[in-house]
C-alpha cells in the first residue's frame, strides 16, 4: 500500500511551487537569497519525487494510483494521478532544472539586472510548477491551464534578459504558442461536447463507446488533429518550428537550457499522454495519427539537423539540434506500441538531461572567447575551460549515438521498438541518416574548440568557471554516463510506468 | 445542409468568429491586430461552450428555494455549469496572456517605433549589420 505522505507527494509538489512563486518577490534580493531558495525548493521537490518512485516501485509491485483534489470523487472532482513513469519525469525535470540554473549561476548574474533576478526565480518556479503540474494531472482542462502558464512563464525567461533581441524571439515564440493554445483550447472544448467529461479515463470510456458504435467520427478526428497540431507547435515539431532558434538562442544559457531541455518535454508528454490515455493505441491507430506524427518525425529529425549545419551561432546550432531531438521523441510516439512510447520517454529523460547540458557548456565556452558566440570564435576555449570543453564534448558524443553515452541508449531502444513496426524500414534509414548529420555538425564543433589557438585572448583574460559551474557540469557528465551505461533497468522501470499509466 | 446550419447558429457563428480570429493572428503584420486577433479566438471558444452548456427551459445552476423552506434538487432543473466555470478559467487565462502579449508589444514599439512585426526585424538585421561592421574595425585597428 502507498502511505500518506507518498500519496500526497504529487498535489504537494505543485503547491510548494506555487508558494515559492508567490514568495520568491517579496524576499530581498541580498546574497541572490530567491534563486537559492527556488534552488532549494526544486531540490528538494526533487527527492520528494525519488522518494514516490521508491514507493511506487519498491515492493515489486507496480503501484499508481489518483489523487482527488478536494476530494470531490471522480467524474466531478479534480485529479493527479501518479504511477513510476510520472514520478520518474519529475524527478529528472527537477534535477535538469536544478543543474541549468546552478550551472549558469555566474551567466544569469551577468545577463539578468539585479531588479529582475526575483522575477526570473518567480518565472522558474512557476515553469517547474507547471511541468510538475502536466506531468500529473489527471484532467484535460487543468492542463489546459497549466500549458498557458507555462507559455506565460516561458516566454517570460526569454524576454527576462534585456535586449531588443530577445524582446523580438518572447513575442515571435509568444504569438506561435497563442496559436497553439488556442487549437488545444478549440479541441479540448469539443472533446468535452463529445464525451461529457473531462478527466482523461472517463473521455477514453466514452471515445471507445464513440469508436465502437462508430458515430462522431469525424468531429473525433478532427479534434485529436486540432489538439496535436497546438501541442506540436508548442514542441517544436519540424514544420512549426520557426520559432525556436530565436527563443533558444537568444536567451540567457539558464533560460535556453531550461526551454530546450524541459518546456518542450512537458507539452510531448501530454500529446502522450492524450494519445494512450484518452484515446489509445487502437483509436490513434483507427483515426491515422499515429502515421502523421511518424512522418513529421522523420521529417524532423532530417530537416533539424540539415538546419543546424547552417548555423554559425553556436547556441542556434545547439537549438535546431534540438529540433531533430523532438523527432525522435515523435518517431518513437509514432510507432504506436507501448516499445516505441517507452523508447519516446527514455529520450525525454535523455533529453532533458543532455541538452542543458550542452547549453551550460557553449555558454561557458562563449564566456571563455570573451561572449562571442559564432562557432569560428571558440577556437582553442576548452583550454580556458576544460570543464565546459568536456561538457559540449559529452553532449556531442550522445547526440551522436557513441556507444556508453546516453544518446546511445535512447537510440538504440528506439531502433529495437521498430523491429515490430511495419515501417521499420523508414526508422532505421531516419535514425541512420539522423545520426550522420548530427555527426557533421557535431564533431566540427568540437575540433575547433579542442584546436589550440595561439592569437586567441591576447588583449582579453577569460574569467575561470566558478566552483558551481564545474560540478554542476560534473553531475551533468556523471547522469551522461549513468543513462548510456545503466539503461536497460531503467526503461525496464518506464515499461513497467507505461503499463500502468497509460 | 442549411437546415443543420441554422440548426447549430451559434456553433457555426463560433467557428466563423474563431476562423476570423486565428486568420489574423497568423496573417496580421501589425501587432496590435494579432492580439485583436487572439481574443476574437478566445471569445469564439466562449461562445462555443455558453451554447454547449445551456438548455432551453432550465435555470442557471444556483439552487431554488421550493416554497416549503427546502431546495429544488433535481439536476434536470439546471443547466450544466462546468461550461461556464471552463469559460470563466479561459477569460482569466486570456486576460493574462493579452497583458503579457501587450507589455512586450510596447517594449518593442519603444525600441523600434513601429509595431509591425517585420519592420523591426529588418530594423533589427541592420543594426546587428552595423555593429559587426564596427566590431570588424576595431579589430583591425587593434591588428594594424
Amino acid at each position: 500500500m502507498i502511505n500518506l505522505f507518498a500519496y500526497n507527494i504529487p498535489f504537494i509538489s505543485i503547491f510548494l511551487l506555487m508558494i515559492s512563486a508567490v514568495i520568491t518577490p517579496l524576499i530581498p534580493d541580498k546574497n541572490r537569497i530567491p534563486e537559492k531558495l527556488s534552488c532549494f525548493v526544486i531540490g528538494f521537490i526533487a527527492v520528494l519525487s525519488a522518494y514516490l518512485l521508491y514507493v511506487l516501485t519498491a515492493s515489486g509491485q507496480t503501484l499508481s494510483f489518483n489523487f482527488p483534489m478536494g476530494h470531490f470523487p471522480a467524474p466531478w472532482g479534480n485529479e493527479l494521478r501518479a504511477g513510476p513513469l510520472e514520478a520518474i519525469l519529475a524527478l529528472v525535470f527537477c534535477i535538469a532544472m536544478l543543474l541549468s540554473l546552478l550551472g549558469n549561476f555566474s551567466s544569469t548574474e551577468e545577463d539578468i539586472a539585479p531588479k529582475r533576478r526575483n522575477i526570473f526565480c518567480v518565472l522558474v518556479n512557476l515553469l517547474t510548477a507547471s511541468l510538475l503540474a502536466l506531468t500529473y494531472t489527471n484532467d484535460l482542462f487543468t492542463a489546459y491551464v497549466f500549458i498557458e502558464i507555462n507559455t506565460i512563464a516561458a516566454c517570460a525567461i526569454v524576454a527576462v534578459k534585456e535586449g531588443p533581441e530577445t524582446t523580438r524571439a518572447a513575442l515571435r515564440y509568444l504569438v506561435m504558442s497563442l496559436v497553439g493554445s488556442g487549437l488545444v483550447m478549440i479541441a479540448i472544448c469539443l472533446l468535452y461536447d463529445l464525451t461529457g467529461h473531462l478527466l482523461m479515463q472517463n473521455m477514453h470510456r466514452a471515445i471507445l463507446v464513440l469508436v465502437s458504435t462508430k458515430s462522431y467520427l469525424m468531429p473525433l478526428t478532427v479534434s485529436l488533429a486540432l489538439i496535436t497540431t497546438g501541442l506540436a507547435i508548442k514542441s517544436a515539431l519540424y514544420p512549426f518550428a520557426s520559432w525556436l532558434p530565436d527563443a533558444h538562442g537568444s536567451s540567457t544559457n539558464a533560460s535556453s537550457a531550461i526551454l530546450s531541455g524541459l518546456v518542450l518535454k512537458g507539452h510531448i508528454f501530454t500529446i502522450i499522454k492524450i494519445f494512450y490515455r484518452v484515446f489509445g493505441l487502437e483509436v490513434i491507430h483507427l483515426l491515422r495519427m499515429d502515421t502523421a506524427i511518424f512522418i513529421l518525425g522523420l521529417t524532423a529529425m532530417i530537416m533539424g539537423s540539415v538546419h543546424a549545419l547552417r548555423q554559425v551561432n553556436v547556441k542556434r546550432m545547439i537549438a535546431w539540434s534540438s529540433v531533430a531531438q523532438v523527432g525522435y521523441i515523435f518517431l518513437g510516439v509514432g510507432l504506436n506500441t507501448t516499445a516505441g512510447i517507452a523508447a519516446a520517454c527514455l529520450h525525454i529523460i535523455v533529453h532533458a538531461c543532455v541538452k542543458p547540458m550542452l547549453f551550460t557548456a557553449a555558454g561557458g565556452l562563449s564566456n571563455a572567447a570573451g561572449h562571442k558566440k559564432g562557432l569560428h570564435a571558440l577556437m582553442g576555449t576548452f583550454y580556458v575551460n576544460h570543464w565546459a570543453g568536456l561538457g559540449l564534448a559529452a553532449g556531442a558524443f550522445s547526440m551522436m549515438g557513441i556507444p556508453g553515452f546516453a544518446g546511445f541508449a535512447s537510440k538504440l531502444s528506439l531502433t529495437l521498438a521498430s523491429f515490430d513496426s511495419p515501417v521499420i524500414v523508414w526508422s532505421l534509414s531516419a535514425l541512420a541518416a539522423s545520426s550522420v548529420l548530427n555527426a557533421l555538425y557535431y564533431v566540427p564543433a568540437v575540433i575547433v574548440v579542442l584546436t589550440h589557438n595561439k592569437d586567441a585572448h591576447k588583449n582579453f583574460t577569460a574569467p575561470a568557471p566558478t566552483r558551481l559551474y564545474k560540478i554542476s557540469m560534473a553531475i551533468f557528465i556523471a547522469l551522461n554516463f549513468y543513462l548510456g551505461l545503466f539503461c536497460v533497468p531503467l526503461l525496464r522501470l518506464i515499461t513497467r510506468g507505461v503499463n500502468v499509466s497509460l | 445542409m442549411l437546415e443543420k446550419l441554422l440548426l447549430n447558429h451559434y456553433e457555426a457563428a463560433a467557428v466563423i468568429l474563431s476562423g476570423i480570429g486565428l486568420t489574423n493572428l497568423l496573417l496580421q503584420r501589425n501587432l496590435i491586430k494579432k492580439i485583436i486577433g487572439l481574443n476574437i479566438m478566445d471569445t469564439a471558444v466562449y461562445l462555443f461552450l455558453a451554447a454547449k452548456g445551456y438548455v432551453e427551459g432550465r435555470a442557471a445552476p444556483i439552487l431554488i428555494e421550493n416554497g416549503s423552506g427546502g431546495w429544488l434538487t433535481s439536476s434536470s432543473l439546471y443547466v450544466n455549469p462546468v461550461p461556464a466555470g471552463l469559460v470563466l478559467t479561459g477569460i482569466v487565462v486570456s486576460v493574462s496572456v493579452t497583458a503579457f502579449a501587450l507589455a512586450l508589444t510596447l517594449k518593442l514599439y519603444e525600441h523600434y517605433g513601429t509595431l509591425n512585426i517585420d519592420e523591426a526585424l529588418l530594423k533589427m538585421t541592420h543594426e546587428q549589420e552595423v555593429l559587426e561592421e564596427k566590431i570588424t574595425k576595431a579589430e583591425e585597428e587593434v591588428l594594424a
